[in-house]
């Protein structure tokens, strides 16, 4: 058994770890990324595919001549477009960076008193909150134009906006996250005469990091994707992803912008998604919460 | 903690009066923690909470989307209980879905992420991101259709006549019999969502001098080490983990509606949620729609808490 122990500690970088164990966990990590990998490998290729490529049946993963003239393409249909390209692209990036911001700010800030303390009403919010989590969104589209609608906010960012500030999966999100600070961190700073805004911004938000930077990235996501629907009529109002459907719904002949287009729509939120992961992930030199 | 216990115990035997006051304090004492809630809360109540609460209260009308809605009474519920056969399809593939999705899905999700951890850095954000990448691709999975394509050209086909196993092509998306295995399956491939990302985020919160801790203590091997120190460490993300995964197995639609048609052959597609949107958006009798939307909600309902008592037990 001695033995054993001392030669799991020579080969692995941590403790208990054996090597062949590594061996095969890493050789089934490999097989399965091969799996999950390719809709971005398909949709990086297929943006480089000239027409013919594209359409050929069946199809081929990789590019072989590669083109630029999907974007190109796609450049000259959008400053074609009848609202300047510019006012989509700004609509986008506001509603997106507001809806992120203020959804990540908001969620958060009512997360850790319904983590972290009981009072009158607290455990009814938390109840609604997670079984709201579970109804269909498919039946209540109705209900809810006509609250926005009834609301005034009908054809403005605020229609994307107020409801996004609203997601309960974010709140229960930071709200599971902040219930792992131990409470004599709290007690502690509430002795030392922090009030409880203070807490949240100086102890809670820091230990929650994990959470909140996966909480942008699925906001991100969401608000780059949202393309306003019923609720946005006025084109100047319109964000990006919806002029770019419009362009995509021109038919077989736009196949090639189409790819363009699932490209830049791709590339996003995924530099997003990295950006806030290689956060998220730490180094094993900083460790985890502590009491 | 302990105080507040004690009131509540004394609340309950003062009269009326006495314990309103001792509410109102009690509020007026919290009342920062109501601001901190109040701007979530209200965004909440107006497009969350409202729409639900009406969705419930349609489904015992006979709402159509033109006419004022009547109030019917249960008989919707009783309609899809007992005189649907469709439904009962739809019942019948939504649980099989649900049941094996479910399960397998918050298993992969959480043992990937748990897998992950033990890279170094920049082989962990790249492996996140090939493993989250058809969460991130829009509409990716449309790609499966092309494998299970009928014809010949189909990859799936293709390959499996190249190799001998079948003479002809199999009918994929038509067959009844596969139908629903391809659901499953493609669900199964879209599953690494947000429990997937919360995992990993979950475990960076892990008191890392435990495992130091664990190795004294006589923790053997990794299986160990996960079940006495990660798993439970793990708790809220796990609950929160159950939740997501139990939503996302119970509303499995789009992709059923997209690989094998709405409606799919012999109904073999049909799940709950696209007998709700045939019901909402096709036929226009939201009532019935609002109905099968609060049957699903309270199945879900009851998986969790069921699922909620299993995982207080991990790690014990």
């Amino acid at each position: 058994m001695a033995k054993g122990r001392k030669l799991q500690i020579r080969f692995g970088s941590r403790l208990n770890r054996s090597i062949y164990g590594d061996i095969i966990l890493f050789s089934f990590l490999a097989l399965l990324g091969s799996f999950s990998a390719w809709p971005m490998v398909f949709v990086v290729n297929n943006a480089f595919k000239p027409l013919n490529e594209i359409l050929l049946f069946p199809p081929r993963l990789f590019v072989r001549n590669p083109t630029l003239n999907n974007f190109r393409d796609l450049v000259s249909l959008m400053s074609n477009s009848w609202v300047p390209l510019s006012r989509y692209v700004f609509n986008t990036l506001l509603i997106t960076f507001l809806g992120t911001l203020g959804s990540v700010f908001i969620s958060s800030l009512a997360a850790y008193p319904l983590a972290k303390f009981r009072f009158p009403g607290s455990r009814l919010m938390s109840r609604m909150i997670v079984y709201s989590l579970m109804f269909s969104t498919a039946v209540t589209g109705i209900p809810s134009y006509l609250i926005i609608s009834r609301l005034g906010l009908l054809d403005s960012y605020g229609a994307i906006l107020f409801p996004t500030f609203g997601t309960t999966l974010g709140l229960y999100l930071m709200q599971n996250f902040m219930g792992q600070v131990p409470n004599d961190l709290i007690e502690s700073a509430t002795i030392d005469g922090a009030g409880d805004f203070r807490i949240y911004w100086s102890i809670m938000m820091p230990l929650a990091r994990p959470a909140w930077l996966t909480l942008v990235i699925l906001q991100f996501q969401g608000l780059w994707g949202a393309t306003g629907g019923t609720y946005i009529y006025s084109e100047k109002l319109k964000p990006l992803s919806y002029a770019l459907s419009q362009i995509v719904g021109g038919g077989v002949a736009r196949t090639g912008v189409a790819a363009a287009v699932a490209l830049f729509m791709l590339i996003v939120p995924l530099t997003v998604f990295v950006i806030s992961q290689s956060n998220v992930i730490e180094t094993m030199a900083t460790s985890g919460i502590k009491e | 903690m302990a105080s507040s216990m004690q009131q509540a115990n004394r609340s309950l035997r003062a009269p009326f009066r006495e314990r309103l006051e001792d509410l109102w304090k009690e509020i007026k004492r919290n009342r920062t923690k109501y601001v901190m809630v109040a701007p979530f809360m209200i965004s909440f109540f107006l497009f969350v909470f409202l729409p639900v609460v009406s969705s419930i209260i349609l489904s015992f009308t006979d709402f159509n989307m033109l006419q004022t809605p009547n109030f019917v009474g249960y008989r919707n519920y009783v309609k899809l209980l007992l005189n649907d056969e469709v439904f009962a399809i739809a019942i019948r593939n939504t649980l099989l879905i649900a049941f094996i999705t479910g399960p397998l899905s918050y298993l992969m999700c959480f043992m990937l992420a748990w897998l992950i951890n033990e890279l170094s850095r920049p082989l962990r954000v790249f492996l996140t991101v090939v493993f989250y990448a058809p969460s991130i691709s829009g509409n990716a999975y449309l790609i499966w259709k092309l494998i299970f394509s009928s014809d010949l050209y189909g990859y799936a086909n293709s390959k499996l006549i190249d190799w001998g196993f079948i003479q002809e092509p199999i009918l994929w998306l038509q067959d009844p019999k596969y139908i629903i295995w391809i659901v499953i399956l493609v669900q199964l491939w879209l599953s690494l969502g947000v429990s997937f990302l919360a995992f990993i985020a979950g475990l960076q919160n892990v008191d890392r001098t435990l495992y130091e801790a664990g190795a004294i203590d006589g923790i053997k091997n990794r299986w160990q080490e996960l079940w006495y120190i990660t798993l439970p460490s793990m708790r809220p993300q796990l609950l929160f983990g159950a939740v997501m995964q139990i939503t996302s197995s119970f509303s499995v639609g789009e992709v059923s509606m997209q690989l094998a048609g709405f409606p799919s052959v012999s109904y073999a597609g049909r799940t709950v949620l696209t007998h709700m949107i045939d019901y909402g958006t096709v036929r226009f009798e939201m009532g019935y729609a609002s109905a099968t939307a609060t049957l699903l909600f309270l199945a879900m309902i009851f998986t969790n808490l069921v699922v909620q008592q299993l995982i207080r037990k991990v790690g014990q």
